[in-house]
């Protein structure tokens, strides 16, 4: 099939995908919204924090607007939303927005190393055990990826943290160091946390990648490659892999939005402070504008890496509609 | 009619069919990794339901003269912390507080998600579109950050925890039961049923609510392992239980600083987490595995 039939169907298919996603960012707006009215009692208590005066209480409420009716409130949210503003945090005293964006780049240095290591795991040895499926090495990777699957993040990253951080003080155990410090550095400070969160998407990928390629290489053109005499090697990683690849970038799509879950245990354990620290600290101090901020955020990045995954389906199955 | 004398070769053609709940029995308990996992369940649900009776301590109270202490010391099965609390007591109503969790949160999820995929499976339209619409939003939310926010805004303790962990589940629970009620409804006796005019609830309830079941006991199992996974992670961060109480997340990270002089307060709860979550989640592949047509495994 030529490139243009596929470029065209791929626009045709973004610009539906872009359609629905107007009623899916309605619904979460509103959502969002919505987290105002599960405040017990008075929000502006609640928001203004433990011991504010009733002039504090009074200036959160009317900051905020919630001596409106609710649906004027609404419509205020929705109107900040679309210009881009977040609001401001109360414990922090700053616009959402600067919060954020100032500590992007650290969270996103973490789901990278976490996402790279999470492919370095689970690439090769889901490759592994669908070449042995059935053999020890088959078994042996799914105990691994069945127990990265039940480790829950903070246990693994207290774990690294005291034992390797700590005790044989081979990696740093805590803190973050910025790349213009030095790419060594900053990786240094990444390793630890980036396998805490990533270990679990390491065995997501192992698990679908084994299952999708045991599948592949039992077809026809797999037992033909075989026969015409190409080596074992280039037929799993030029005929296999290509087809079984759609599996694993879904779960890469659906692990972004975990990933960034994720963040939040895996930054406090390790004293980084991006985007998990803020809505743990946000969270903790019932900052409203910061949480609604953050989940907002939370859900664009979600979004957009599924946008990007349905995409990637069009590159690796040129034939078919996307799922 | 006089007996027929038996023709030779043919009673080994005679196969008695097993019955499904049969058939179930012996696909689900083959493995040996299903039959673990549920003995921890069933460990996991004892200790749950008998922790008051059978912790030989009180969690909570602290023994000044019995801190720090190794396992298997005085009376203390698993050690104390550093307040000198009883671990394997601690252990045991923390497995409490975990069931509490994954039950109240499971049951937020079937009550949000079942009955509306039912209907948007079975009516499809305006229903099925406007709560699939619902359902996809929710989905785009990052499960443990929605957690999170609900927490944060209705405030940190366990009953919200809950809440919140289940409120995540809706979302999943509805696409599972929505996919299996569609594929029911296409099949000739829901057809038949309605063509004698049976009412939509009754056709709900006996024909299609137990052709869901087993889609949604895979689904339901995964939800405890996650639940527990959520619950400690919440309970660790602060945000479920409030100290003094024991939860395994919070016994993790109470017993952190002190690590290097009396490390079993954190290996304790550690492998328990650990060992269940992986429980419930060996349970729910079993289960997928053991229900429906037979087919050969990769």
């Amino acid at each position: 099939m030529s490139t243009g039939v596929v470029a065209r169907r791929t626009a045709s298919m973004l610009g539906r995908r872009l359609l629905a996603l107007i009623p899916l960012l309605a619904i979460v707006s509103l959502a969002t919204f919505s987290l105002v009215f599960l405040i017990p009692g008075d929000p502006a208590h609640r928001i203004a924090g433990e011991g504010a005066s009733e002039a504090q209480i009074e200036a959160v409420r009317s900051d905020l607007g919630l001596d409106q009716p609710a649906y004027q409130q609404f419509a205020t949210f929705i109107g900040n939303l679309a210009q881009g503003d977040l609001g401001t945090s109360y414990t922090f005293r700053t616009p959402v927005w600067d919060m954020i964006s100032a500590r992007l780049p650290i969270t996103v240095s973490l789901t990278l190393v976490a996402m790279v290591i999470a492919l370095l795991i689970g690439i090769p040895t889901g490759v592994l055990a669908a070449r042995r499926a059935g053999r020890w090495q088959d078994r042996v990777v799914t105990v691994g990826s069945t127990l990265g699957l039940a480790t829950p993040n903070f246990v693994l990253g207290l774990l690294l943290t005291l034992v390797i951080g700590v005790k044989f003080q081979w990696l740093p155990a805590t803190g973050y160091a910025e790349m213009s410090e030095g790419f060594g550095l900053w990786l240094k400070h990444l390793l630890l946390p980036g396998f805490a969160l990533g270990i679990v998407a390491a065995a997501e990928i192992a698990r679908q990648l084994r299952a999708s390629l045991a599948d592949v290489l039992r077809q026809d053109y797999v037992r033909t490659a075989v026969a015409k005499g190409m080596l074992p090697r280039s037929v799993v990683w030029k005929h296999g892999l290509k087809n079984a690849l759609m599996p694993v970038v879904t779960v890469v799509g659906i692990q972004t939005g975990y990933l960034l879950g994720g963040t939040a245990v895996v930054e406090t354990i390790f004293g980084i402070q991006g985007l998990g620290d803020f809505a743990v600290r946000a969270v903790m101090s019932g900052d409203l504008p910061a949480i609604q901020g953050m989940v907002v955020f939370a859900v664009l990045i979600t979004v957009t890496a599924s946008l990007l995954v349905d995409l990637t389906y069009g590159y690796l199955n040129p034939r078919g509609e996307s799922q | 009619m006089s007996a027929l004398p038996e023709t030779p070769g043919t009673d080994a053609a005679v196969v008695v069919p097993e019955t499904p709940r049969r058939r179930f029995l012996r696909r689900f308990t083959g493995p040996w990794a299903n039959r673990f996992a549920l003995l921890v369940l069933v460990l996991w649900f004892v200790a749950a339901v008998a922790a008051p009776w059978l912790a030989p301590h009180d969690p909570l109270v602290q023994d000044i003269d019995a801190r720090r202490l190794a396992p298997f010391s005085d009376g203390h099965l698993l050690g104390t912390d550093t307040l000198g609390r009883d671990t394997f007591s601690r252990l045991l109503y923390g497995a409490r507080v975990a069931g509490m969790a994954a039950l109240i949160s499971v049951g937020v999820g079937l009550a949000g998600g079942v009955v509306p995929a039912l209907l948007a499976g079975l009516l499809r339209g305006w229903w099925d579109a406007v709560f699939s619409r619902i359902a996809d939003a929710l989905l785009s939310f990052p499960p443990l950050l929605l957690a999170l926010a609900i927490v944060g805004v209705m405030g940190p303790n366990l009953t919200n925890a809950m809440l919140a962990i289940g409120i995540v589940f809706v979302p999943r629970f509805y696409r599972v039961v929505r996919a299996a009620t569609l594929s029911v409804r296409e099949e000739t006796f829901i057809e038949a049923s309605r063509s004698i005019g049976t009412p939509t609830h009754w056709i709900l309830r006996k024909h299609v609510l137990p052709n869901v079941l087993s889609p949604l006991a895979v689904q339901i199992s995964l939800a405890f392992g996650f639940a527990i996974l959520a619950e400690s992670s919440l309970s660790f961060l602060g945000l479920g239980v409030q100290p003094p109480d024991p939860s395994w997340g919070s016994m993790l990270s109470e017993g952190r600083a002190a690590w290097f002089y009396t490390p079993w307060p954190v290996i304790v709860p550690t492998v328990t987490v650990v060992l269940t979550v992986l429980a419930c989640n060996v349970t729910g592949d079993g289960l997928s595995d053991s229900v429906g047509r037979e087919k050969g495994r990769a």
